[in-house]
């Protein structure tokens, strides 16, 4: 048996008195053990998604089974075998000390007293929770806040992690430290992770295989390494010429679209530095602006659609 | 002036948004008129008349409780202490309006919407179900007109003082519960001030809580006449002026306190 | 909810936690209580003033209508406390805080209302109470061990029929949280009529408040029981032996509203 079983998969909502198709007959397929990544531009489709793997939403049609249940029938038991983490709404309590919230929710999933204990020791070990035990919640910063989260979702030993969004709003340090830990509960512990996320980078990082999805639609669904491989390290040099030019010729670097005055550079640090390309494109034509763009889900979704990667098998 | 009319305006505005709402308290005002009627019919039943109330009196006496409730609008104000503690109220100060003017013209324009929108369909409601007693002269009808605007100004500048306790209390809340409290029992709206015990009723109807609510509905009764009705609205014009004033030299002592301690 | 001990002291540990959470608010605390004595207070002294007119209200003395104040009080107050910050429970499906309830393997109504137990609502309870020993000192009634055991059992149902009631309106929230203060109108509006004898009231707000939303027998029937008074409205005295159905039906109504409401959430969206 599969963890997670999707097929045919429909959401509709009614906004006023038009239907909006918000997921559009999506299949796939997740296995016990696998952390996979759920990637997609705004309003493409994840959070619903999301609703109704957890049971909070219950599906227009389709086929979903997530542990061997329906989750929009049998809502509370699945919740005792999945741990979820949003990255906008908190599991904690807002007021009590971050010790209280984990009390509260060892009484709501009746975890016995010493295995909670002996979870919550690990956990607060490797999340370097120690100091924070005390303090209230609302005096946590983000990243000490996301880590008490990952505690809560997790201290029910639950077999299946979704996270929607979990890094949003970190700063580096802090999303590195959640990365470092998702993959070693994922190795270590077998706890099979759906993640969905905005940042092509904590996919690249986690996960082996990434749905992509857009208008309600799966797009892609296969290894990140072939598609880490079109876009990894690939970046774009934007300029703003003093006037409209053909493309511009380049070594090492190619020009995927103009615009008027402007051009998109496409470049792979291996072939040229940025600072080497501004100067072969000054030698060219005068430049005035430039600014350098990493590669993210848009691009990588567009790039589907103009046919650049195979669609979803 | 003409900036405070913007503010009056934007403040009707403001309300005007929230029509579902403004039902809702229309409904749940028709509701409680329709009850406290009975109640209080009950003891005017059988005799002539109770601190000068009869019948008709009481129920009318009632339903235009339930139409300037808004007025009064003794429950629930907490804008300006929500400004206070959130520091923006630094913002206010810093603007070329009066603070207090702004904040006056906003809730006048606030009391227009209220009691038109959610005031008036109670009263209409019960004028067609239980006839009213309502008077015809016009000049009556003129005299309530003041005094209630008169009445929106009390209860402006009461609220007003009583927010600033946050300049001082953090957790302000239990203090303008509390003046809530006082106000409903003391403005008549639970009980028409002329039913309660001579010596009682004679303190409560010096104090300004009588004069946003009680006070107004006495006028359309007709229980004002000549020399007593300028008395009456004077009486409003006397607190108004005296809560207002109050509430600046409060004001001008929380801003100082703001400013020395940095907020 | 398969383990009604188990339920209770999940229970018991989130209704301590909202404790200790408002606990932090020492004036607020301390105000809210005063306060809700006080409102308390004004109520009855309302009783009062119309009691300084009139030697009978309705038929009933003052001694008689402060048993059903009394009861009807400390029925509300201990709704209050319980369910009473049901009315704010919009708040969380417009900030989609609802959803984190809906991961968790209880059900939905189960966890808001554990999310506190308001015990600043004493404040009303010590002032209905009071009222009510008033009561017992000095209505006309020979106190059985039986007639004890109703008044008790009467402070239960009571509770029980306005919690129905509260459930029910809160649940309005689901489908729209602009128009949901028409709750209020019988919440609130429920607790101030149960406080008088209904005979006072016109034909159809009797019967509404006899079948609709009855909180009529909150009180009023009941005590009809217990004092052995006549029913001067259907002839019917012994109906207040009834209570106990109808607050088990109402109870029963409310779970059903809410649950249509939860349906109605998961079904649309938000």
């Amino acid at each position: 048996m599969s963890t997670i079983e999707v097929a045919g998969l429909r959401r509709t909502f009614r906004v006023r008195r038009a239907t909006v198709t918000a997921v559009d007959g999506i299949d796939f397929t997740v296995e016990a053990g696998e952390m996979v990544g759920y990637i997609g531009p705004n309003g493409a489709g994840k959070s619903t998604t999301i609703k109704m793997l957890t049971g909070i939403l219950v599906p227009t049609s389709g086929r979903i089974r997530v542990a061997g249940l329906e989750p929009a029938r049998r809502r509370t038991e699945l919740a005792r075998r999945i741990g979820v983490v949003f990255g906008n709404r908190s599991l904690l309590w807002w007021d009590l000390p971050l010790r209280q919230s984990f009390d509260l929710l060892r009484h709501l999933y009746r975890v016995p007293a010493p295995e909670h204990r002996r979870r919550l020791a690990e956990l607060a070990d490797v999340l370097e929770l120690g100091p924070l035990f005390d303090r209230p919640v609302r005096q946590l910063s983000l990243g000490q806040r996301m880590r008490g989260e990952l505690t809560a979702a997790l201290l029910h030993a639950p077999e299946l992690l979704f996270l929607d969004e979990p890094t949003v709003g970190l700063d580096i340090v802090s999303r590195a430290r959640v990365r470092e830990f998702l993959l070693r509960l994922n190795r270590e512990r077998g706890v099979t992770v759906l993640l969905t996320t905005h940042d092509l980078a904590d996919i690249e990082r986690l996960c082996p295989r990434m749905l992509i999805i857009d208008h309600g639609r799966v797009l892609y669904d296969g290894g990140t390494a072939e598609i880490a491989a079109r876009f990894g390290g690939t970046r774009t040099l934007v300029v703003d010429l003093a006037e409209s030019r053909p493309p511009l010729q380049l070594t090492g670097a190619s020009v995927v679209r103009t615009d008027g005055p402007r051009q998109w550079i496409r470049f792979r640090p291996a072939d040229a530095t940025a600072a080497q390309l501004v100067a072969a494109v000054s030698e060219q034509a005068p430049l005035v602006d430039l600014a350098i763009e990493e590669p993210d889900i848009e691009e990588v979704v567009r790039r589907i659609y103009t046919g650049e990667l195979t669609e979803a098998g | 002036m003409r900036a405070y009319w913007e503010l009056a305006v934007s403040g009707y505005r403001r309300y005007a948004t929230y029509r579902g709402a403004t039902l809702a308290g229309a409904f749940t005002n028709s509701v409680f008129g329709l009850m406290r009627g009975y109640v209080l019919l009950a003891i005017v039943a059988g005799r002539p008349r109770v601190g000068g109330y009869d019948a008709a009196d009481t129920l009318t006496y009632v339903w235009l409780v339930q139409g300037l409730l808004m007025v009064a609008y003794l429950w629930g104000w907490n804008d300006l202490a929500l400004r206070i503690i959130s520091g923006d109220v630094v913002v206010d100060l810093g603007r070329p309006v009066d603070l207090q003017g702004a904040w006056l013209a906003a809730d006048l324009g606030r009391a227009a919407y209220h009691t038109i929108f959610r005031g008036l369909p109670p009263v209409m409601l019960a004028e067609l179900l239980f006839r009213l007693d309502l008077p015809t002269d016009p000049l009556l009808w003129l005299a309530f007109a003041v005094s209630v605007a008169l009445a929106a100004v009390v209860s402006f500048s009461a609220r007003f003082l009583v927010n600033l306790c946050a300049f001082w209390l953090l957790d302000y809340r239990g203090i303008l519960s509390m003046s809530s409290l006082i106000g409903t029992f003391l403005s008549g709206s639970v009980v028409p001030l002329p039913f309660l015990p001579g010596g009682v009723r004679a303190v409560v109807e010096v104090l300004p809580f009588s004069a946003m609510l009680q006070l107004p509905i006495d006028v359309l009764l007709g229980k004002h006449r000549g020399l007593d009705l300028a008395g009456a609205l004077l009486f409003q014009l006397t607190w108004a002026l005296a809560l207002l004033g109050l509430g600046r030299l409060v004001l001008a002592a929380g801003v100082r306190r703001l400013v020395v301690q940095g907020g | 909810m398969a383990d009604p001990l188990a339920a209770l002291e999940t229970y018991a540990h989130l209704a301590a936690a909202s404790i200790r959470s408002r606990a932090q608010y020492r004036l607020s605390f301390a105000l809210d209580f005063v306060g809700t004595f006080v409102s308390a207070l004004t109520d009855f002294v309302a009783i009062l003033v119309l009691f300084s007119h009139l030697p009978v209200l309705g038929g009933w003395t003052l001694p008689e209508v402060s048993l059903l104040y009394g009861v009807a009080g400390i029925s509300f107050a201990l709704t209050d406390m319980l369910v009473g910050h049901l009315d704010g429970f919009g708040e969380l499906i417009r900030t989609g805080t609802f959803d984190v309830l809906l991961v968790r393997p209880h059900g939905s109504l189960f966890q808001v209302v554990a999310s506190e137990l308001a015990i600043r609502r004493l404040g009303k309870l010590s002032q209905a109470a009071a009222v009510l020993l008033y009561a017992v000192a000095n209505a006309p009634v020979a106190w059985s061990a039986p007639k004890v055991a109703l008044l008790l059992l009467t402070l239960g149902t009571g509770t029980a029929i306005y919690a129905g009631i509260w459930v029910a309106g809160a649940a309005i929230a689901f489908w729209t949280t602009e128009i949901r203060e028409v709750a209020n109108a019988f919440t609130y509006g429920g607790s101030y009529l149960a406080s008088y004898p209904i005979n006072l009231f016109g034909v159809w707000l009797r019967r509404f408040l006899a079948f609709v939303v009855p909180a009529a027998f909150v009180a009023y029937y009941p005590c009809v029981v217990i004092l052995g008074k006549p029913d001067p409205v259907a002839g019917l005295p012994w109906l207040g032996l009834l209570a106990p159905v109808v607050a088990l039906a109402t109870l029963a109504a409310g779970r059903l509203v809410w649950q249509l409401g939860v349906r109605h959430y998961r079904s649309t969206g938000s």
